[in-house]
């Protein structure tokens, strides 16, 4: 073939290749209604949903008597790889038994530390720690990502196990 | 800097260095390249590597076998699932326990998925770096619907730790074979759009057909694995040479092209989607019953005493854990082979004697992770 047909050869070639991709990237242009995935984020704030295990951050459910399900054992201390959990627990003497009993007085949390890797929660032999699907996590000062997860007076539920 | 010489025309000429990275958009992240330069002729690349380093190696020492595993998402990130695989594989391995079919199954689905949406980036990110940004949105389109399966059955986006030694951390979730069938079947008919946008493109072929065409031979003596050493010819499919969890019991074939230049490299990920997607239809419809954590690992995981060595295939290539075990419940000393390293010093090979935008598409279709190769 002479130089001047695969010249011309060629130009016909891209241009039969532009329209190509042109046709694709048209059609999603023309329909763009049905096509597109694209979501309004901080304007869909009360209709977005995250999936049930969506990991946020580490929570401690309490129920309606301020009582949660640990019971201090430093399992999920234990299985933390990064050190973000720590419990700060005390001996009292039970009053209906007479025995030395383990409590925790503060189940702190380093948010800012964890990777969320969900070991604590499947360490956890009652239960008593669980993911929030919360995402919206960032803040002004660093101090605000340790939490306390146990409330203000809270106590061990009766039924829960040691 | 070279002594300055004359040309034949009575020009002072002289060969010098340019820093391609580490802040460079299309090295992907902190890579930095050293090219030797003669006008824009690449004499030599001389990668500097460890700006994201994070000592991985080092951190497994302390942490339980348990532990392990979510250390290896952050290698990877775009194999999260593979790596997490090969270490759980090891474990169970060496303590000789067998899992359920349901875990090996579900496994291989997973690896599958990971795979593909991390050839679907790659994707986006090659037309990206040689100036189409509509592959990059597309790609991400498209990889959106697999992170959606893996936020609604791992929990995370990325980082997902779906893998535990002796199983997997949770059931599938009800809803993950009708997705993984809707994903199949929207992602059958988008794929030929990809060949239609990109690698049908003339520019596209001339900027990549003939380009850093790297032989057999050279494929394996530097070690270059996964689709990159596939496009070469050099058979390297961990899959099919040492079938890990299911896949000894699908059918599919190993990539395998000839030329192995930039072209043939990036046909090779089109084909491997395709592999993957018939892979997850031979599955997804019959995942056996079964238990998905075994009994017979216990909570504090202990090694007996000696080297454990598992292998399987990312994304990139063949990813290798070697565990010395002293018998306690932390590695002695844990090393990681990881695909990227090994691809990346193939660079230098490709790249003498073509020019500085040649050497974007080859490292494109390289496919390089920063923080697999630094670790």
């Amino acid at each position: 073939m002479s130089a001047v047909a695969t010249y011309f050869k060629d130009i016909f070639q891209g241009l039969k290749t532009l329209l190509t991709g042109m046709k694709i990237t048209g059609y999603y242009f023309s329909h763009a209604r049905k096509e597109i995935i694209t979501q309004q984020y901080p304007e869909n704030r009360d209709t977005l949903k995250m999936f049930d295990r969506f990991r946020g951050r580490v929570v401690m459910p309490h129920d309606e008597n301020n009582e949660h399900a640990c019971t201090g054992c430093s399992s999920c201390e234990l299985a933390c790889p990064n050190g973000s959990i720590e419990i700060m627990w005390e001996r009292i003497v039970d009053p209906e038994t007479g025995k030395k009993k383990k409590i925790i007085d503060k189940h702190v949390y380093h948010h800012s530390m964890c990777t969320l890797c969900n070991l604590c929660i499947i360490a956890c032999p009652t239960d008593a720690i669980k993911m929030e699907q919360t995402f919206e996590h960032a803040t002004f000062d660093r101090k605000e990502l340790t939490m306390i997860l146990n409330k203000p007076g809270s106590k061990v539920r009766k039924d829960v196990e040691e | 800097m070279t002594e300055e010489t004359l040309t034949k025309e009575g020009l002072k000429t002289q060969e010098y260095f340019v820093n391609m990275g580490p802040q460079h958009p299309s090295t992907h992240g902190v890579l930095r390249l050293m090219l030797e330069l003669d006008g824009e002729i690449i004499k030599k690349v001389i990668p500097h590597i460890g700006y994201v380093h994070r000592s991985i190696e080092k951190m497994c020492e302390k942490d339980s076998y348990r532990q392990i595993v979510h250390i290896t998402d952050r290698m990877d990130y775009l194999s999260n699932h593979m790596n997490n695989e090969a270490v759980c594989l090891l474990v169970e391995n060496a303590l000789e326990i067998e899992v359920s079919d349901r875990v090996k199954v579900i496994r291989t689905i997973m690896s599958e998925l990971t795979r593909l949406s991390s050839h679907q980036l790659w994707w986006g990110v090659m037309g990206m770096d040689l100036g189409a940004l509509t592959t990059f949105l597309y790609g991400f389109r498209d990889r959106e619907m697999i992170n959606d399966i893996f936020e609604e059955t791992c929990g995370a986006r990325l980082t997902m730790n779906y893998n535990t030694p002796g199983g997997l951390m949770f059931d599938i979730h009800p809803n993950f074979q009708r997705r993984v069938k809707e994903f199949v079947a929207h992602f059958k008919t988008k794929l030929p759009e990809y060949d239609a946008l990109l690698s049908d493109n003339v520019i596209f072929r001339n900027r990549t057909e003939g380009i850093g065409v790297l032989s057999k031979e050279d494929a394996i003596s530097f070690g270059v694995t996964g689709p990159t050493g596939r496009a070469s010819g050099f058979s390297n499919d961990i899959r099919k040479h040492k079938p890990y969890s299911a896949y000894d019991r699908v059918e599919f074939k190993e990539i395998l092209m000839e030329t192995g230049d930039t072209f043939s490299r990036y046909k090779a990920r089109i084909l491997e989607m395709w592999e993957s997607l018939s892979i997850i239809e031979q599955l997804i419809d019959n995942i056996p019953e079964g238990e998905i954590q075994s009994p017979a690992v216990k909570a504090v995981i202990k090694l007996p005493k000696g080297e454990f060595y598992q292998s399987v295939e990312t994304a990139r290539g063949e990813l290798g854990v070697y565990v010395v075990s002293d018998g306690t419940k932390n590695p002695y000393r844990v090393k990681f082979r990881s695909p990227g390293f090994s691809n990346l010093f193939v660079l230098n090979h490709l790249a003498q004697g073509y020019k500085i935008a040649d050497l974007v598409a080859m490292m494109s279709t390289i496919d390089l992770v920063i923080p697999d190769i630094d670790r």
